[in-house]
């Protein structure tokens, strides 16, 4: 199964989990998979069909906009991360 | 930035500059400040290293401190907030000021050209987004096969701490289009990356430098053989010593310690 790591500000739908462990073969599987067990983190991430504005997402730290998007390909030993947009350091 | 305003008239002999900054830029801006008699106020993360601090002061710049649980997007939200009760004070805000990217168009890139016309890859940290979307742009103009990586800190758990996703931000200077991936890395491969360079090459570099490493080691493999890669470095280790990021020991045990403020 791919390992989800959840960023603090999604913990509240996930009972202070911050990995959840989910399988399917894209992003969008998995995602499918852990709102059907977290329903809270549904809004979160998703308006519509689509990751909402704030949210990045990684599939072995690679952003997967650069990648297929949700339909990114996923294997069973990959961590997706879901992290929230913040300003860096500079 | 600073030349720019001058140029379009929003600064005078005493001008009081605000801008928010986890350090670095805030050190450029005092120096340039200071020998230009502008008085700088810097907002700046309360985790920050203590040479920033430090050289901040020497430079003559106030510092007013953010929260450290908001990262750079406390001392985003609290220097706007200021700026809109003191219309007299400018501020360049680096997030959003189109000559950030500029500078890195008409300088940092034709610096990488000049010198390694053949490029294929160049790699910058992502922290505004003025580096990779300006020089990545110029990059671009120059062979439009070069490819343009952003090495994306991943910082501590405490950084990301907002309160609802709706206090997210995405720096109005980064144009992601520019970028062909967005790769993150964390503390330890950062770490790990500083320690190998110091090993390999004998150079003592920033954590930021690391990151940018590790991103074009890991992209090399997707570029044909004799590629050349520019990974930039913004600067040496010493502003970050008294974190204890370079102290000796093991670099998992290290980086997860200094997790919440190794990038601050």
């Amino acid at each position: 199964m791919a390992s989800v790591r959840i960023p603090t500000v999604l913990r509240k739908h996930t009972n202070g989990e911050s990995r959840l462990a989910a399988d399917g073969v894209t992003v969008r599987e998995v995602f499918d998979h852990i709102v059907a067990s977290h329903p809270g983190l549904g809004d979160s991430l998703f308006e519509g069909q689509d990751l909402r504005g704030f949210i990045n997402v990684y599939v072995e730290d690679e952003d997967i906009r650069y990648l297929d998007g949700l339909s990114t390909a996923v294997d069973t030993s990959d961590e997706i991360a879901i992290m929230p947009a913040v300003a860096g350091g500079a | 930035m600073v030349t720019d305003a001058e140029e379009r008239g929003l600064l005078g002999p005493g001008s009081r500059i605000l801008e928010p900054t986890s350090g670095n830029t805030g050190i450029a801006l005092a120096a340039i400040c200071r020998s230009r008699g502008y008085h700088l106020t810097c907002v700046m993360p309360s985790n920050t290293s203590q040479e920033r601090r430090q050289l901040l002061t020497l430079f003559g710049a106030d510092i007013v401190d953010s929260p450290a649980q908001e990262g750079s997007n406390g001392s985003v939200r609290l220097a706007q907030q200021m700026a809109e009760d003191d219309p007299d004070v400018h501020m360049p805000f680096q997030y959003g000021n189109p000559a950030n990217p500029r500078a890195h168009y008409e300088t940092t890139a034709p610096e990488i050209i000049d010198d390694l016309p053949d490029v294929a890859a160049f790699v910058a940290g992502l922290g505004t987004g003025g580096t990779v979307t300006g020089a990545g742009r110029r990059l671009k103009a120059h062979n439009p096969d070069i490819k343009v990586y952003a090495a994306e800190p991943q910082y501590g758990d405490l950084v990301y701490g907002l309160r609802n996703l709706d206090e997210g931000y995405v720096p109005e200077v980064l144009d992601p289009d520019v970028l062909d991936s967005r790769i993150k890395v964390d503390s330890r491969k950062a770490l790990a990356a500083t320690r190998r360079l110091a090993t390999v090459e004998g150079i003592f570099a920033g954590v930021s430098t690391g990151a940018s490493l590790a991103v074009a080691i890991r992209v090399c493999s997707r570029l044909p053989v004799g590629s050349k890669v520019v990974a930039l470095s913004p600067d040496g280790g010493w502003k970050y010593l008294s974190t204890g990021a370079y102290d000796a020991g093991d670099v998992d045990e290290l980086s997860s310690d200094l997790e919440n403020t190794l990038w601050a």
